[in-house]
């Protein structure tokens, strides 16, 4: 019964598969496979935006949005009705070619991350051996729509946008990179499938390997969601698109439809680095601890990407925005040097055998870095009340 | 010699040219993105992904950004009216003419090697690391150091100059 239900996607896919002929088979099953995790993620994209205005509106003191359908969950429709409908307006002066293939350039390198995600036991669209560079070539690639989009919309405060996306986006890639170097090197391997089978719990443990559970792959895990905040532009780094600054950045000419897959793919990104830090550091879609790995493995996987998501809603509605100094400071001289302390511990946790050995020796060392980046990072600076000065006092 | 191999060629070679005869340098820029693509769906079809997906994380999630950054920050974007207008046009196609021919000529000269029989093993992200770590670990290295001191020297040259006259403090965001 509950191998049924663990496999029950599989088993329709199969069954759908088979009803063509056999040379359309491997394309049929991709096309299939693609369908279903557009409407999957397409639905959560939706109920997602309804459940952030919603959980944002109560930090706030709001009742946000409550008039359509039940507690307002069916408000993701009517705006979805409202953006297909509008005029689509393209400025005189925008480069129309490349203004059009922005929104497409975006979209399709974020799609393509899904293709290597495994979202349950045998749910993964392509084992490649190379799967987790795949995730990381396509999610470089949006780097450039972002700047044809900007660019394309001969508006200053979209090319300032774009470029303030761009400088974010570069900086941030490197630790996002090398966060997960450690998981690499620990699994021997690049595949998505074979990190989360290295994650679940050998026979006769109670506790799965899940990689959190290190003290490095605690470390790397909050450096890889730092990061993952930073690259999909939101909220403590959404300078790209600050509304009180440039108004939208690097979207601000688009309308209608194009603003919509402009703002759905910020979410897929969001969905799918969650997806990749829960894949990399918690254990897929395998069980935290042995007597529970009857409970199907697609529930585990989509259960820890919504506690992953409702974390990015609650960072956004919590956090002030930062400004562009602090960033660029906050990779290059923290979070970088940071990740570059993991991989001696990952090797010496490697060559302790983990254990309370590798806690002993690898604990206070990622402590002591954080401490002593985190001091070097404020400089002498002194933290205290904010002192504000005026215009015609006099300043210094 | 598939037809995705054949649209892959299309791809590369109308994107490199569009990349030498567009007249917007970010066109260009744009352009020469495409056959960037093209050339990392040639590598992925020869079986060498390591290879394919490191070209698209390296060259259109780096170099391209690079490129347009330059582009804009020296030249603002805006194409010139008389860019691309060349003088003594007919020298530079008969110079052209004369590299095609010589490269032509070498091309015929040089004997091809006889077809191997066994088609070579498709080559494994753990095959590359370890030739890459193993076999050839001291040109790695070397290379290394190269671009380090590549990358420290354009640091250098970019810091402001420290004394001297003027010497003005680096103006630093701070608690203001």
């Amino acid at each position: 019964m509950a191998e049924t239900l663990d496999q029950l996607f599989i088993r329709i896919l199969h069954v759908l598969v088979g009803l063509f002929p056999e040379g359309l088979q491997p394309a049929v099953g991709l096309l299939v496979s693609l369908g279903a995790v557009l409407a999957v993620f397409g639905l959560l994209f939706g109920l997602t935006t309804v459940c952030e205005r919603k959980g944002i509106a109560r930090m706030q003191n709001r009742l946000g949005p409550n008039r359509v359908g039940p507690f307002g969950f069916l408000q993701f429709v009517a705006d979805g009705i409202k953006t297909l409908t509008k005029e689509d307006v393209v400025p005189r002066t925008a480069d129309r070619v490349v203004h059009f293939l922005a929104p497409l350039a975006l979209l399709v390198p974020v799609v393509l991350t899904f293709l290597v995600l495994p979202f349950g036991r045998n749910m993964v669209i392509l084992d490649l051996d190379v799967g987790l560079l795949f995730f990381f070539a396509a999610g470089a690639s949006t780097e450039l729509a972002v700047f044809m989009a900007g660019w394309a919309s001969r508006n200053k405060y979209s090319l300032l946008g774009a470029m303030r996306a761009i400088a974010q986006m570069l900086s941030y890639e490197l630790p996002f990179i090398l966060s997960t170097v450690g998981v690499v090197m620990v699994a021997g391997t690049l595949s998505t499938v074979g990190i989360v089978e290295r994650q679940a719990a050998a026979p006769g443990e109670w506790l799965a390997r899940w990689h959190v559970f290190t003290p490095w792959g605690l470390a790397a895990f909050v450096l890889f969601m730092i990061a993952a905040f930073a690259e999909s532009n939101r909220s403590p780094f959404d300078l790209p698109e600050g509304e009180s600054e440039i108004v939208a950045g690097y979207f601000i000419e688009y309308s209608g439809f194009k603003f919509a897959i402009f703002f759905m793919a910020e979410y897929l990104g969001m969905f799918s680095s969650s997806g990749m830090a829960v894949t990399l550091f918690l254990g897929g879609w395998t069980a935290p601890v042995a007597f529970l790995s009857w409970v199907p493995s697609w529930f585990w996987f989509f259960s820890k990407l919504a506690v992953l998501i409702a974390l990015f809603i609650w960072v956004r509605g919590t956090t002030p925005r930062l400004r562009m100094d602090q960033l660029m400071d906050f990779a290059w001289k923290f979070m970088l040097p940071l990740a570059l302390v993991i991989l001696p511990v990952v090797a010496v946790w490697h060559w302790v055998g983990g254990g309370w050995r590798g806690w002993l020796i690898g604990g206070p060392v990622l402590v002591a870095a954080y401490v002593l980046l985190g001091r070097a990072l404020v400089g002498r600076r002194r933290i205290g009340p904010r002192v504000y000065r005026y215009a015609g006092e006099g300043g210094a | 010699m598939s037809p995705v191999f054949y649209f892959l060629a299309l791809l590369t070679v109308a994107g490199a040219v569009g990349s030498m005869s567009l007249r917007n340098p970010v066109h260009c820029a744009l352009s020469l993105v495409v056959a960037f693509v093209g050339l990392a769906g040639i590598y992925l079809g020869l079986g060498a992904q390591f290879l394919g997906l490191a070209q698209v994380l390296v060259y259109v999630g780096a170099v391209a950004i690079l490129l347009v950054f330059v582009l804009l920050l020296t030249r603002g974007g805006e194409p010139e009216a008389e860019a691309g207008r060349v003088r003594m046009r007919w020298l530079g196609v008969l110079l052209a003419m004369a590299v095609t021919g010589v490269l032509v000529a070498a091309l015929v000269a040089t004997p091809l090697p006889a077809p191997r029989v066994e088609p070579p093993e498709i080559p494994t992200v753990r095959s590359t690391g370890e030739a890459l770590m193993a076999d050839y670990v001291i040109p790695l290295q070397v290379v290394g150091v190269l671009l380090t001191a590549a990358m420290i020297g354009a640091a250098v040259l970019a810091l402001p100059e420290r004394g001297g006259r003027g010497g003005r403090e680096e103006p630093r965001g701070g608690a203001r």
